[in-house]
């Protein structure tokens, strides 16, 4: 057959020269919350603080800020804690609250997320808070409508509100009374992250967020439930400011080696060692429902990632234990730990009304929530 | 009948190594007469085309697109996928049998190419190599061939069993068929959405491991030389992992009829251009690596790359804006791939213009037996590209001719404007 084996040598590797890749062009709405990456340190400042003044105002005051602006929760999966923390959040400034989840309404018929986002804003919902199983829908649904977006968690990707209320819990602990945060704060802290990193979108947004105030960050876990290159998702390098976008000429330069890590995250398989380099311990709850087939031996698992309170003595006798739920009592931990003294994770839970709170307030105060286009 | 003049062009014809001025005659849906410029007389009723300043090349040939019919007329037909076709200067598209029902008949095969289908330009069915694509039961390939067919593949999913892709290859070659194989292996794709990397872990996406394709095209390599038949041919689909490429090398070097096509989105994207969930930078195989999308690049300079083709796979806008791992997989090609060969691999990669056009018309030809097609001697079928290959425009996926604008080289600058696209010597599409 005539296939022509054509003899031009291979040019010398150079680099093209193409434009840039242009900025993303999320958030639409200046009252979204998507990534904890569309956050400035700024902005991360504001909302604890925010989240201070809401939680001692006056209740009776407290709810007039937002009084009678209307707030959809969308929730395509189960929740109790974000679920619950974001209504009492609204409700306690005065909103009104609407949940939709996807058990008990057209979701079940086969509406898309798009038309139930615009179904949701020709009933007048100003804001959505969404929880959706599949990473990117708080995307889609902001594109589709325009509204601020609350993302409660998507998928295996982020869960930046998680990420807000565990850095108050930790700032009460390691820097009590700090009034604002910038890119030294948690200098020559370390957390460590534990468990089913793979599938946890809360480790990903505080992969993203701890290292930008200093924080040194090991993750820690078996090879299947955290892969090397795990290390690659910090705020180093991050897909969320440089995002093509449709009609974006740019293409990156050839040879653009794969992320080769944030220099402040590591990894430690050695669980032990991790925890005695730790100042917070954050454990991570076993995804079942996103294994995806994946076998694990738990037996094993425990033996080697189980948070015993002989481990915390041994290793880390004045670490914060940080979970955030829900927790398998046994499993990634042991009760007594979960009930101990280092333990914040009802901290945590508490927390998360006054992040939300916060956040609540900030979708529907930017002076852009319409929905329409700019 | 019909007689046309392509008057003051230059011709370009890598299957006959012309460059140079030429007028062309065609006449009955053949190429009649190449004369020296100004030599050609018209006759009553001869068209001529005045082709001043622009090139006059083969018709390209894209050996990989999906046309949707028969079964989802919603997302593309065979009249408005070869009107794409036309506008992008091809001339003869080669078929995808996972339609609905799936190509595994004569009947369907025939179907596709009845002229109740209004197709703009030749339409050559490539039909399925297991019935149903499901990868159990062989077709009839005697009968397919005679009915069109021009290849077999379960493209959309691989031939995974290794004793029916052995099969397959056997009896493929026993009828001159070639077999193309979409290179997955499935088990190791499950529920993934993008190249397994940095990025799908940051995205919080499963990923498809570059081992999933090079592993099968190794597999397969491994049956066509237990096979020992020189009629044997594998041709693997959309190569997008530099694994691939190198297997593909070295199988030729080893004398094996083994040979493979690359998408443009696959020598220009990588999985960075999946962006924020961006569904129009979602196909099957997935975009790569830069060290991927590299090797892609080489192995089209180096030669071992025997094809473009551009998996052109059309869906509804609605089918698109879902959750990224929900979304259909691919993307439109058929109106891109000559601008986008012509700015990146012509003017930057400094692949002559000839073997641009080869890669796009007489190569791809030459792979799938495609008899006086891709070239423009004497004889050979009236199938013509007249174009400037300097202008540059911007593609916009709105003014597309096809029914879907899934394309993420939407607001792209493309190099080389199509003038006049003619199809056995109907002009099948003419620029403004």
């Amino acid at each position: 057959m005539a296939i022509t084996a054509a003899a031009t040598a291979v040019p010398v590797r150079r680099q093209l020269h193409l434009p840039p890749v242009a900025a993303s062009p999320f958030p639409y709405n200046p009252g979204s919350l998507l990534s904890i990456q569309d956050l400035s340190l700024e902005a991360v400042s504001h909302l604890l603080a925010r989240a201070t003044a809401l939680e001692s105002m006056d209740p009776l005051v407290r709810d007039q800020i937002l009084l009678k602006r209307r707030l959809a929760l969308l929730f395509y999966e189960s929740s109790t804690r974000t679920r619950t923390s974001f209504e009492l959040a609204a409700k306690s400034l005065g909103a009104d609250t609407t949940l939709i989840s996807s058990l008990s309404s057209s979701i079940e018929k086969g509406e898309t997320l798009k038309d139930t986002g615009l179904t949701l804003r020709a009933l007048g919902a100003e804001a959505i808070i969404l929880r959706h199983n599949s990473s990117g829908a708080a995307w889609l649904l902001e594109e589709a409508t325009w509204l601020p977006v609350l993302n409660a968690g998507d998928g295996m990707h982020e869960h930046p509100t998680q990420a807000l209320l565990d850095l108050r819990t930790i700032l009460a602990h390691v820097r009590p009374g700090a009034a604002s945060v910038s890119a030294d704060t948690l200098a020559g802290v370390t957390v460590t992250i534990v468990g089913d990193i793979l599938h946890s979108r809360v480790a990903r947004s505080n992969m993203l967020l701890l290292p930008r105030l200093g924080a040194r960050v090991i993750l820690c876990g078996p090879p299947p439930l955290l892969p090397e290159l795990a290390t690659g998702a910090g705020p180093g390098i991050s897909p969320h400011r440089q995002g093509p976008v449709a009609g974006d000429p740019g293409i990156p330069p050839p040879r653009q080696r794969p992320v080769a890590g944030d220099p402040d995250i590591s990894i430690e398989r050695d669980f032990d060692a991790a925890l005695r380099n730790s100042q917070v311990v954050m454990m991570l709850r076993i995804q079942a429902e996103r294994l995806a087939g994946l076998q694990l031996d738990l037996e094993q698992y425990k033996a080697s990632y189980q948070l015993t309170g002989a481990r915390l003595a041994a290793h880390a006798p004045s670490a914060l234990v940080l979970h955030p739920g829900p927790i398998i009592r046994g499993l990634e931990l042991t009760a007594g730990v979960a009930d101990g003294a280092q333990s914040a994770i009802l901290e945590q839970v508490k927390n998360g009304v006054a992040i939300r709170m916060a956040v609540v307030e900030r979708a529907l105060s930017s002076g852009f929530v319409k929905g329409s286009r700019p | 009948m019909t007689s046309l003049i392509l008057r003051g062009g230059t011709l370009v014809d890598p299957s006959a190594g012309m460059d140079a001025p030429k007028d062309l005659l065609l006449k009955d849906g053949r190429v009649a007469e190449i004369a020296a410029p100004g030599k050609l007389k018209p006759t009553n009723g001869t068209e001529v085309l005045d082709a001043t300043g622009l090139t006059v090349a083969p018709g390209l040939i894209d050996i990989h697109v999906h046309l949707r019919e028969p079964g989802q007329g919603y997302k593309e037909t065979i009249a408005t996928g070869t009107a794409a076709a036309a506008a992008g200067g091809f001339t003869a598209v080669a078929a995808m049998p996972n339609t609905h029902p799936v190509n595994d008949t004569p009947e369907v095969t025939r179907w596709m190419q009845s002229p109740d289908r209004g197709a703009k330009v030749r339409v050559y069915p490539i039909a399925a190599a297991t019935r149903g694509s499901k990868g159990e039961a062989l077709n009839d390939f005697a009968a397919l061939k005679a009915a069109g067919a021009v290849a077999v593949t379960d493209d959309g999913h691989p031939i995974l069993k290794d004793g029916i892709m052995r099969e397959t290859l056997a009896a493929a070659a026993r009828v001159g068929l070639s077999v193309i194989q979409h290179a997955e292996d499935t088990r190791m794709t499950l529920g993934a959405s993008m190249n397994a990397g940095p990025m799908a872990f940051k995205l919080g996406l499963r990923g498809m491991p570059p081992e999933a394709e090079s592993g099968l095209v190794d597999r397969d390599i491994r049956l066509i030389t237990e096979l020992r038949d020189a009629r044997a041919h594998l041709h693997v689909a959309h190569t997008s992992t530099a694994a691939a490429v190198a297997a593909v090398r070295k199988a030729r070097r080893n004398g094996l009829r083994v040979t493979c096509e690359v998408a443009p989105h696959h020598f220009l994207l990588t999985e960075e251009h999946v962006g924020l969930y961006n569904t129009n930078a979602k196909m099957n195989p997935p975009l790569r690596s830069a060290a991927d999308r590299d090797a892609m690049i080489e192995g089209i300079l180096d030669g071992v790359v025997d094809a473009i083709a551009t998996d052109h796979a059309p869906h509804a806008t609605h089918e698109k804006e879902v959750e990224f791992e929900h979304a259909p997989n691919g993307i439109t090609g058929l109106e891109t791939a000559l601008g986008l060969c012509l700015r990146w691999l012509h003017r930057e990669w400094k692949l002559p213009l000839g073997r641009v056009l080869s890669l796009l018309s007489a190569q791809p030809a030459a792979l799938l037996g495609l008899k006086g097609r891709g070239t423009l001697t004497v004889g050979s079928f009236a199938d013509v590209i007249v174009f400037d290959p300097k202008a540059e425009w911007v593609y916009h996926a709105k003014q597309t001719h096809s029914k879907a604008h899934n394309t993420p080289f939407d607001g792209w600058t493309m190099q080389g404007k199509v003038r006049w696209t003619i199809s056995e010597g109907r002009v099948a599409y003419a620029s403004e």
